[in-house]
């Protein structure tokens, strides 16, 4: 007896619809934490319950009820509306420092390519250098400048992530320099900057752009840290990093939801722009 | 006799990084290395890898600098790679090349009609309308239609890359386009559509090649006048015809003698047969 196994004949499907098949659980929740978090910290004042910096000495240090879903804090303070409201601050210091340090990364990082010579040289020994700076030294150095607040850290992190930044985009870019796409637009008589721009730059971008939401997560850690030993936002202000912070004291008193919230906040959203760049790192590879 | 481009003592050194054992050195890739070729001719350059035959397109088209000899087009010197806007301009719609890997010679981001458009724009004062124009007709001029023009290159086949690369580098009208083993990289049939659309180009536009190829079957297809190169130096040239039916030189007969054929049995096997 022979088995006729029936081949079913399917149409090849698209490259599209292909790389949507390929599309991971892992990948859609990246992509729907991150948009949530987006949105809470852009609705927040819809979303809260209660006014973030509302005390209220009579329900302080309270634990989850149907009025105050993850409790309140020392002050009375709803800690739900404080981890929403969280997000804004917690949400923008990173977005800051991604987009400084991306921006002046690629820049250098494709200038040097450019360039060549003496100038990538320099760049790269400067480079070096600047990766032997701990993040957390140069916030040191910056709250000294500055003094506590956003600007200090943010600042701090543009520096300390931009030679992780150009590294990446620098060996990438120095890939296309020489393919002959590129010669050929030399030939044609197009200008440096046009090249850069217009050529190199779309092409290392998918890497950029991988590089770039790596560095959210990264960052939004190491300024959760930078608030913690408070030299970045301040009190009475909300942000996770801070939070955690203040909820020390309650820990200890065995009501660990301010801590808790903020931290549980802090983890998933670290995790989620890790996953998603990883997962754009991927495909960039596939890609290049 | 008029000349469009001129090759006088022509010489390339590279210096050589010490390798393990060997000591820093030169390497002589092109030496003493001088031709002429004709207005809306056609002229190969052959030889096996490493004869310097690319390095010389290479230099011609600008992208080495020679370290001596001279570069001569309509008897103008050309001028250096580094210069004013205007200049860099004029370089370009003087020489244009076509590289050996259609994979890697176009922008993978960019669609063939922006790729061409890019270059109508940088150099032509010309309204929207008469750039597009300008695009399609040089599409069609290659034998690619409207949807192939509006793709990127990776939905494309080598050869349409081929013909794109082509459409781009005519844009700009150029005296000579180099064609750096432009045909190697694509299968024997695609190879030959390519070529005789190259023989149809330069019938219709006056364009002069400069053909770099180590293969001698395409260089009889394509070329007036072949120069033959060994080790950077140039061993025989003269008519394509004479050339390939009569060589004098040695290794031109050798290259010959390499060309498969039927009947043809590679030599290393045909003698160690022989002694079997």
């Amino acid at each position: 007896m022979t088995a006729v196994t029936s081949t079913p004949v399917t149409a090849a499907p698209s490259s599209r619809l292909r790389r949507w098949r390929k599309v991971d659980p892992v990948l859609i929740l990246s992509v729907l934490w991150c948009a949530l978090t987006v949105l809470v910290a852009v609705a927040a004042p819809l979303l809260a319950p209660y006014d973030p910096s509302q005390t209220d000495i009579l329900a302080a240090a309270q634990g989850p009820s149907a009025q105050h879903w993850f409790g309140t804090d020392a002050v009375g303070r709803d800690i739900f509306s404080r981890v929403l409201y969280g997000a804004r601050l917690s949400l923008l210091g990173p977005a800051l420092v991604v987009v400084i340090a991306t921006t002046a990364g690629t820049t250098l990082a494709i200038a040097a390519v450019w360039f060549g010579g003496w100038f990538d040289r320099v760049l790269t020994r400067v480079l070096d250098i600047a990766f032997a700076f701990p993040p957390l030294l140069l916030a040191v150095l910056s709250v000294v400048l500055f003094g506590p607040g956003l600007t200090a850290p943010v600042v701090a992190l543009a520096v300390a992530y931009t030679p992780y930044i150009a590294r990446v985009v620098r060996s990438a870019a120095l890939r296309e320099r020489h393919l002959p796409y590129i010669e050929s637009c030399t030939l044609a008589g197009l200008s440096g900057p046009r090249i850069c721009v217009r050529h190199i730059l779309p092409n290392v971008l998918p890497l950029v752009r991988a590089q770039a939401v790596t560095s959210l997560g990264s960052s939004l850690l190491d300024l959760g840290a930078i608030s913690f030993v408070g030299l970045g936002i301040q009190p009475p202000n909300a942000e996770w990093g801070l939070m955690v912070s203040d909820g020390r004291t309650a820990l200890l008193n065995g009501s660990p939801q301010e801590s808790l919230a903020a931290g549980f906040m802090i983890i998933i959203t670290v995790v989620a722009f890790n996953m998603l760049g990883e997962r754009l790192a991927e495909r960039a590879e596939v890609r290049a | 006799m008029s000349e469009l481009l001129g090759l006088e003592n022509l010489r390339k050194v590279f210096p050589v990084r010490a390798a393990a054992g060997e000591p820093a050195g030169e390497l002589v890739a092109v030496d003493d290395v001088s031709f002429t070729l004709p207005p809306g001719g056609s002229l190969a350059v052959v030889g096996e890898s490493g004869s310097g035959k690319t390095t010389v397109a290479r230099m011609v088209a600008g992208l080495e600098t020679p370290t001596s000899g001279r570069i001569t087009l309509d008897g103008e010197p050309r001028e250096a790679a580094r210069a004013g806007r205007g200049a860099r301009k004029a370089r370009a719609r003087q020489i244009q090349m076509v590289f050996q890997d259609p994979y890697t010679s176009l922008d993978a981001k960019q669609t063939i009609e922006a790729a061409i458009e890019e270059l109508l724009r940088a150099h032509f004062d010309w309204d929207a309308d008469r750039r597009r124009e300008r695009v399609a007709q040089l599409l069609a001029q290659v034998g690619l239609d409207k949807r192939q023009g509006g793709a990127r290159p990776r939905a494309l086949s080598g050869g349409q890359r081929q013909r794109a690369a082509i459409a781009r580098a005519l844009a700009l009208e150029p005296r000579l386009l180099i064609l750096d083993e432009a045909v190697a990289a694509l299968d024997v049939s695609v190879q030959a559509q390519i070529i005789n659309l190259l023989a149809d180009l330069r019938a219709e536009t006056g364009v002069a090649y400069l053909f770099i190829s180590h293969d001698l079957g395409v260089v009889r297809q394509i070329s007036d006048d072949c120069v033959v190169m060994h080790r950077g130096r140039v061993v025989e040239a003269g008519r394509t015809t004479t050339v390939l039916d009569d060589p004098q030189d040695p290794y031109t007969r050798r290259l010959l003698s390499a060309v498969p054929r039927p009947g043809w049995v590679p030599r290393r096997r045909a003698t160690s047969g022989a002694s079997a």
